[in-house]
C-alpha cells in the first residue's frame, strides 16, 4: 500500500505525460490517469461527478477516439439509459404539435446527416488561468473532434410546429442531481441557433453508437458553440416564448458582456453578463512537447490543431524566436469547417540552441489568437497564443 | 515536461495498491480504474468537510482548487453550495468546514 505521498508522486509522474508545460509548472501534481468503464485511462479531474480529460497525445488523431473522448458532468446521478425504453419529448408552450419519439422513430423519421465538429468545454484550459480561478482545473484536453451522425434539430422542431411567439428552445437529459433541491442541468439555445441546419440530435459518434459517458443514446450537437449546450442523454426539448431562467443559464456559463467576440444570446443578456456562446479561434501544439531535445541537423516537424467557431481556419503562423518573426504553417486536410484543422511546419535544426516556439491561428471570421488573457471569473475562453520551449543540441 | 512520451511513464512501472492505478511494466498496456483518490488532511473539521462535501461530489475539487483559494474564496464556495445547490449544511458545520478548508487548502498567491 502506497502512502499518500507515494500516490501524489505517482500522480505527478503520470500527469507529466498529459499536461501542457506551462500548465504543469503551475498546476497541482495531484493528477492521475484512470479509466471509467468503456474508456481508456484519462486524466481524472474528478471521479464524481465524472470529469475526465483527454491526454495531449490522444488529441493527435484527426478524430478523437470515442474511448479517449473527454467526459464532463455537473451532477452525479447518471443513469444507464436503455435505448429501447428511451423516449424524446418535443413540446413546450410554443410547440403547436407536441410529439414523442422512440430512438427507432428518431433514426427513421428524419433525414440522417453527419458533421465533423469540435466539442470543447467552455472551461478548457481553466487550470492554465492566471490568476487561478475555481472550477474543474482542466488542461488542454477538455476537447475533442468527432464525426457526429444524427438528425437535424430543425426537422424535429418543424414537425412539432414552432409557434410565432417562440423565443428559446430548452433542453434537458436524464442525468440529474443527488439532492432534489439542486438545480437540474437544463440549458437553452436562442431559437435561431436551434433552427440552424448544423444543430443535430446525434446518436452516433465516429461511426459507433454514442458512448454512455458522452450522452447515449442521443445528445445535442451544436457545432461552433461550446460544450455546455451539447446536452447529453437528451430526453426533453421545449419550445418556449420566454427566456429560460434556470440556474445553468442565469447563474453559470456567463461572461462579462462585451468582453469577447461571438454570437449574441440576446434573450439571456444583461448589461453586466452574457452567456458564453461560440468557440474562439484557438490552437494547440501537439508535437514537439516542451523540453524536447532535437538533434542538430535531424529532420524535425511541429504539428498541432487549430479550430474556431466554424468560420474556418484561414492561417496558422509559427514563431521559433520568441514571437519576433512568424512563418506560415501548412494547413493539412480540411475535415469540415466545424472540425479542427491540423497544421505542420518543419523545424530548422541547423543551429544549436534554444527555440522558443509560439503558434497563432487566424480565423476567416477576422479574429486571431491574442497574446494576453482576457480575465473572467469563471475561467472561460483561454485562447491565448501558446508557447513551448525546445532545444537543438 | 509537456507530454513526456508514454513509454517513459510506463517504464516507471508504477503499481499502486487498492486498485487505484496499475501500469504494466514496459508492455504498453495501461490499466486503471476510476475511483475516489483523495484523502483530505487530518486536521480539526475534516470529518464534517468530508461528510458534507461527498454527498454530491468526490474530493479532488478541494486540493485541485487550492491554488485559486483563500478564506474568502472558500466562504464564497460554501455559500454557493448551500444557497445555489441546496447542500444540507448547518451554520455550525459551515463554520467548521470553512475553518478547516481555510487552514489546510488555501494556496492563492
Amino acid at each position: 500500500m502506497l502512502t499518500r505521498r507515494g500516490l501524489l508522486l505517482a500522480g505527478g509522474w503520470l500527469a507529466a505525460g498529459a499536461h501542457a508545460g506551462k500548465a504543469f509548472a503551475g498546476a497541482s501534481r495531484d493528477e492521475v490517469l484512470a479509466a471509467l468503464p468503456g474508456k481508456r485511462p484519462l486524466i481524472q479531474r474528478a471521479f464524481r461527478p465524472p470529469n475526465f480529460e483527454t491526454p495531449l497525445a490522444q488529441l493527435a488523431a484527426p478524430f478523437t477516439p470515442n474511448d479517449a473522448f473527454f467526459v464532463r458532468y455537473h451532477l452525479a446521478v447518471i443513469p444507464q439509459v436503455d435505448p429501447q425504453q428511451w423516449r424524446l419529448n418535443v413540446g413546450g408552450p410554443s410547440a403547436q404539435r407536441p410529439l414523442t419519439l422512440s430512438l427507432r422513430e428518431l433514426r427513421s423519421g428524419f433525414e440522417q446527416v453527419s458533421i465533423a465538429a469540435v466539442n470543447q468545454c467552455s472551461g478548457n484550459r481553466r487550470g492554465l488561468f492566471s490568476p487561478r480561478v475555481p472550477g474543474v482545473q482542466w488542461g488542454d484536453g477538455a476537447m475533442g473532434n468527432a464525426l457526429w451522425r444524427g438528425v437535424r434539430l430543425h426537422d424535429l422542431l418543424q414537425r412539432a410546429g414552432v409557434g410565432a411567439d417562440a423565443l428559446e428552445v430548452v433542453f434537458s437529459g436524464t442525468d440529474g442531481p443527488v439532492l432534489p433541491q439542486t438545480p437540474a442541468f437544463v440549458k437553452s439555445l436562442p431559437l435561431e441557433r436551434a433552427l440552424d441546419e448544423n444543430t443535430l440530435i446525434a446518436f452516433e459518434m465516429n461511426g459507433r453508437p454514442l458512448p454512455h459517458w458522452n450522452g447515449a443514446p442521443a445528445r445535442l450537437v451544436v457545432p461552433g458553440w461550446t460544450g455546455t449546450y451539447w446536452m447529453k442523454h437528451l430526453t426533453e426539448i421545449r419550445i418556449v416564448p420566454t427566456a429560460f431562467d434556470g440556474f445553468w443559464m442565469k447563474g453559470a456559463y456567463r461572461l462579462p458582456t462585451g468582453a469577447f467576440p461571438g454570437a449574441p444570446f440576446v434573450s439571456q443578456q444583461t448589461p453586466e453578463t452574457t452567456p458564453i456562446t461560440e468557440i474562439l479561434v484557438n490552437s494547440l501544439i501537439i508535437t514537439p512537447v516542451a523540453g524536447t531535445r532535437l538533434r542538430r541537423g535531424a529532420h524535425a516537424e511541429l504539428a498541432g490543431k487549430a479550430w474556431d467557431n466554424g468560420a474556418g481556419i484561414e492561417a496558422v503562423q509559427v514563431s521559433f524566436d520568441g514571437r519576433r518573426s512568424w512563418r506560415a504553417a501548412t494547413l493539412m486536410q480540411d475535415l469540415g469547417r466545424f472540425a479542427w484543422r491540423e497544421f505542420r511546419i518543419a523545424i530548422d535544426t541547423s543551429a544549436p540552441g534554444p527555440l522558443e516556439i509560439a503558434v497563432r491561428a487566424r480565423s476567416r471570421n477576422g479574429t486571431q489568437q491574442p497574446d494576453t488573457l482576457t480575465f473572467n471569473p469563471a475561467g472561460y475562453h483561454d485562447n491565448i497564443v501558446q508557447t513551448v520551449s525546445v532545444e537543438v543540441t | 515536461m509537456r507530454g513526456a512520451p508514454a513509454g517513459i511513464v510506463l517504464a516507471a512501472g508504477v503499481v499502486l495498491a487498492a486498485g487505484a492505478l496499475v501500469l504494466a511494466r514496459g508492455g504498453g498496456v495501461l490499466w486503471a480504474a476510476a475511483g475516489e483518490i483523495t484523502q483530505l488532511k487530518d486536521a480539526p473539521g475534516r470529518d464534517q468537510t468530508v461528510g458534507r462535501c461527498i454527498i454530491c461530489h468526490s474530493l479532488e475539487y478541494i486540493p485541485s482548487n487550492t491554488p485559486a483559494m483563500d478564506r474568502a474564496g472558500w466562504q464564497k464556495t460554501i455559500q454557493k453550495m448551500r444557497e445555489r445547490f441546496g447542500a444540507p449544511i448547518t451554520d455550525q458545520e459551515a463554520q467548521q468546514i470553512l475553518d478547516y478548508l481555510a487552514a489546510n487548502y488555501s494556496g492563492k498567491s
